[in-house]
């Protein structure tokens, strides 16, 4: 029986002629994405921006009454509410910030809870509440300080475990790969817009575990050949090292894509969001980590003495055996 | 590295099958099938978003502990010092500033009064709770030290988590979960409940119930303006008390707190037909009530609930044998709402709902039916590619992906963990993820053979080097994990813990399971050339 082959043997792909290009280009990216955040903001779901979100389902009609829902939740004084489909043409998610001045006021974001819903159950009797969030300004504050320690924490201990692992100039390309991934993701929810919550936030710090995967068999075959040939120059290693482990980078990524990808279509819509940005994620850190893993330590200065520093006594013995100890 | 005697393949099926076997009863009702009721049912808990179901987190005000706590030093100073013989006498009592300070009368009443008040100072543990100062010979300055709050505020939080689980045991709903979080919040979890607002209600009621006398002084205009009269505090009216927006003063010493009671119900009144609450007081309390009812007969006295008075009726007769009804504008719902309250005593400290989140049961049972179909078909796209690319030991790894997935599901109900709808993510993640050990095993094993070693050799090594990068790269998920484990409230907590144990399980099947069927192979057929 003749197996698949998704990357034939041999394959000798020169990806460190193009490392000035992609580096560029992975700048451009992050910079990007940083602008993006700056100029367009995250639409941060009620987890964030505090407030509450209703779904509900209009059980006997083929499409909810989007305008009128608009119209009568606004109505409320409580300033525009956003009013989408969710799931089926019959469901929507009823979103409405948090009004002014109320951060102190902890109560207040329950009691604006129960008054929309309650507005609307009277409009509509035959509206469902299928769930609601409801989430304090200071709750709100919290898990926005929470969630940037935890990435900041979970970004700089995977690094640090990287560097003790190999060696700085490792932990330094893997810190650069994280920011890198962890930026484009963002990024593309500032410029896609889409809601911006906790679920979001715990679908990065699975990046940050995952996207690395890839980069780790890099890293691992590059130490290996640097032991190995010890006189071969750094360009011409990498891209070995790149282009041996490609078969591994490529189907750990993608056997974990088409795992994801009918989550996506067929999964529940209150997942989409999530699963969006670590499918994203995983292709960003599967792209940084054939791209830039290597090329950023031969701008670092990775040689093969950063791994025999001192003789070994199998070194030791070796020389002894060819007479030169 | 192959070498697998007997008494580890056995220990190895019986790990992996007795995990395995954990996830049935888990499976069987998903599935919908009886489980027989003879057999242990260990079971995967659903979280609420799945199960449906309310999560309130309640937050405590903190600062009126400490106001509470400097009402109820000012009655025992007034009580103490009318006690004394002789009588010492105090005056300019404030309590502004988080202080207690008054002035005493006479000058060298100082030491009877120090020594009347310090035993009082202290509670019943060892923490020094009060700090008292002198200032002027005179006057008497006591203030809260932090710890003394602090550990009022504990007490404190402790009582109201008992009293908000006894409501919510009142509503008979399966399994809830109240736990005290941190300093000054209760985490509040109830499957499938149907009322949340309800629910809010019952936990968010102080219940906080006072009966104290009007004061008959106080003028009206004063009280429309808010002024109150030195020992005078104003209280608003009770929406629907049928005195809306108006207000009035009463006496603030020498009432009766509703902590006395043994006992409410919600009743109709068979004169009026309106719906009261009935209380019993215990004996004290109706006690102290008789006392108060008798000295006060023809004065009005009022009912005041949460700091809003509900009615201020004249005391008619003294009342004796402890028996009290409370009729205000209240609907058979909050009438019993009030006596649930009242029943499970009152708040110590009031709650505010700071985050609420509600998830009905269909569309829990929605996520969960999308979440399983969605499972499937990523699996069986995973199996194929496997099976496509690597053949055998395609075949191999498909085994124990099926175990890794039936070992997780069944330590997550051993743990007696919850499965969130993150969780589900998780479970697919792990499936995608878990068959990238057979992945780098399988593409080194190719590489060695393309080198030309020899079958045994080229497994032999193929484990071995692998192993070291599936360390890594599992190590750095398990750091991503507990951070987010650390982060995350309920759902992505239940993320993290499908994302950590399905680490573990993948490991173990993807390397060591598949090893062992690998060298089983291996050892049986003899094989010259692999396709691999």
């Amino acid at each position: 029986m003749k197996l698949l082959k998704l990357v034939p043997d041999n394959t000798n792909i020169k990806f460190l002629n193009l490392r000035v290009p992609f580096f560029v280009l992975s700048l451009v990216l992050i910079f990007g994405s940083w602008a993006a955040v700056a100029v367009n903001g995250l639409n941060f779901g009620v987890d964030f921006a505090g407030g509450q979100e209703v779904r509900m389902t209009f059980k006997e009609r083929p499409a909810a009454p989007i305008a009128s829902l608009r119209e009568l939740v606004g109505g409320l004084g409580y300033g525009e509410p956003v009013v989408q489909e969710f799931g089926a043409p019959n469901q929507v998610s009823i979103r409405v910030a948090l009004p002014e001045g109320t951060e102190n006021t902890p109560g207040a974001a329950t009691a604006i809870g129960d008054k929309v819903i309650a507005t609307i159950i009277k409009t509509y009797p035959d509206a469902r509440r299928d769930g609601n969030d409801t989430v304090s300004g200071k709750v709100a504050g919290e898990f926005r300080n929470q969630a940037i320690i935890a990435l900041l924490a979970a970004m700089t201990a995977v690094a640090a475990y990287i560097w003790v692992r190999f060696e700085w100039q490792f932990g330094a390309g893997a810190m650069f790969a994280l920011v890198h991934d962890v930026s484009v993701t963002v990024g593309l929810f500032a410029v896609t817009q889409m809601e911006f919550s906790l679920q979001i936030v715990a679908a990065i710090l699975a990046i940050i575990g995952y996207s690395l995967n890839d980069t780790i068999v890099v890293y691992d075959r590059i130490r290996e050949n640097l032991k190995k040939y010890r006189k071969m120059p750094l360009p011409e290693l990498l891209d070995l090292s790149v282009n041996e482990t490609l078969a591994r980078t490529v189907m750990t990524s993608l056997t974990l894509f088409i795992a994801l990808i009918p989550l996506l279509i067929f999964g529940p819509e209150s997942l989409f969001g999530m699963v969006a940005a670590i499918t994203v994620g995983l292709f960003i850190g599967t792209y940084s980590s054939i791209y830039m893993a290597g090329a950023l330590l031969i701008w670092m200065g990775v040689t093969s003495n950063s791994f025999v520093p001192t003789e070994s006594a199998l070194d030791r013995q070796d020389k002894l055996a060819r007479g030169e100890g | 590295m192959l070498d697998f005697p007997l008494w580890k393949k056995l220990s190895l099926w019986a790990v992996t099958l007795a995990a395995s076997v954990l996830a049935l009863p888990s499976l069987a009702s998903v599935a919908g099938l009886p489980w027989p009721a003879a057999l242990p049912d260990p079971q995967v808990n659903l979280g609420l978003d799945l199960a449906g179901g309310s999560h309130l987190l309640l937050e405590a005000k903190a600062d009126d502990v400490r106001t509470q706590r400097l009402d109820n030093m000012e009655e025992t100073v007034r009580q103490l010092m009318r006690g004394a013989s002789p009588r010492i006498r105090i005056g300019d009592v404030s309590t502004a500033n988080g202080q207690l300070s008054f002035m005493l009368e006479n000058a060298a009443d100082i030491d009877r009064a120090r020594g009347l008040i310090e035993p009082a100072m202290q509670g019943a543990t060892t923490v020094r709770e009060w700090e008292l100062q002198v200032v002027d010979g005179q006057r008497v300055v006591l203030s809260q030290t932090d710890a003394g709050v602090n550990q009022a505020i504990d007490d404190a939080m402790d009582s109201a988590t008992e009293v908000v689980r006894r409501r919510i045991d009142e509503l008979g709903t399966r399994e809830p979960t109240i736990i005290r979080q941190g300093e000054t919040r209760i985490v509040v979890q109830v499957p499938g409940l149907q009322d949340p607002a309800g629910l809010k209600k019952l936990v968010g009621q102080t219940a906080q119930l006072e009966f104290k006398l009007v004061d008959l002084n106080a003028l009206p205009s004063n009280v429309a303006a808010g002024i109150a009269p030195a020992g005078s505090q104003i209280f608003p009216f009770a929406p629907g008390s049928g005195q809306d927006g108006q207000a009035i003063a009463v006496r603030r010493l020498g009432g009766i707190r509703g902590e006395n009671l043994t006992g409410a119900q919600a009743g109709v009144d068979p004169q009026t037909n309106r719906n009261v609450v009935n209380i019993t007081f215990d004996g004290q309390g109706g006690a102290k009530f008789a006392k108060l009812t008798t000295e006060n007969v023809g004065k009005p006295f009022a009912i005041i609930l949460d700091n809003q008075v509900i009615s201020a009726p004249n005391i008619n007769e003294p009342i004796q044998g402890g028996r009290a009804q409370i009729a205000g504008n209240f609907t058979p719902e909050s009438a019993n709402t009030l006596a649930i309250s009242l029943r499970s005593g009152a708040l110590p400290v009031p709650l505010q709902v700071v985050e609420e989140r509600t998830v009905g049961p269909d569309l829990g049972a929605d996520s969960i039916r999308k979440g399983l179909l969605a499972m499937g078909i990523g699996s069986l796209a995973v199996i194929v590619l496997m099976i496509t690319t690597y053949g055998r030991f395609g075949i191999y790894a498909t085994v124990a992906l099926v175990f890794n997935v039936l070992m997780l599901l069944g330590l997550m109900a051993l743990g007696g963990f919850t499965l969130t709808l993150p969780g589900i993510a998780g479970f697919v993640i792990t499936i995608g993820a878990a068959v990238d050990a057979n992945v780098l095993i399988n593409e080194r094993i190719r590489e060695e053979r393309a080198r030309g070693r020899r079958v045994v050799a080229a497994v032999e090594t193929g484990y071995k080097e692998a192993s070291r990068a599936i360390w890594d790269a599992n190590l750095t998920n398990v750091i991503s994990g507990v951070a987010l484990f650390a982060f995350g409230s309920g759902p992505v907590k239940g993320f993290a813990v499908v994302l950590v144990i399905g680490i573990i399980t993948s490991v173990f099947t993807g390397v060591t399971l598949t090893r062992m069927f690998v060298a089983g192979w291996l050892r049986k057929a003899r094989p010259n050339d692999i396709t691999i």
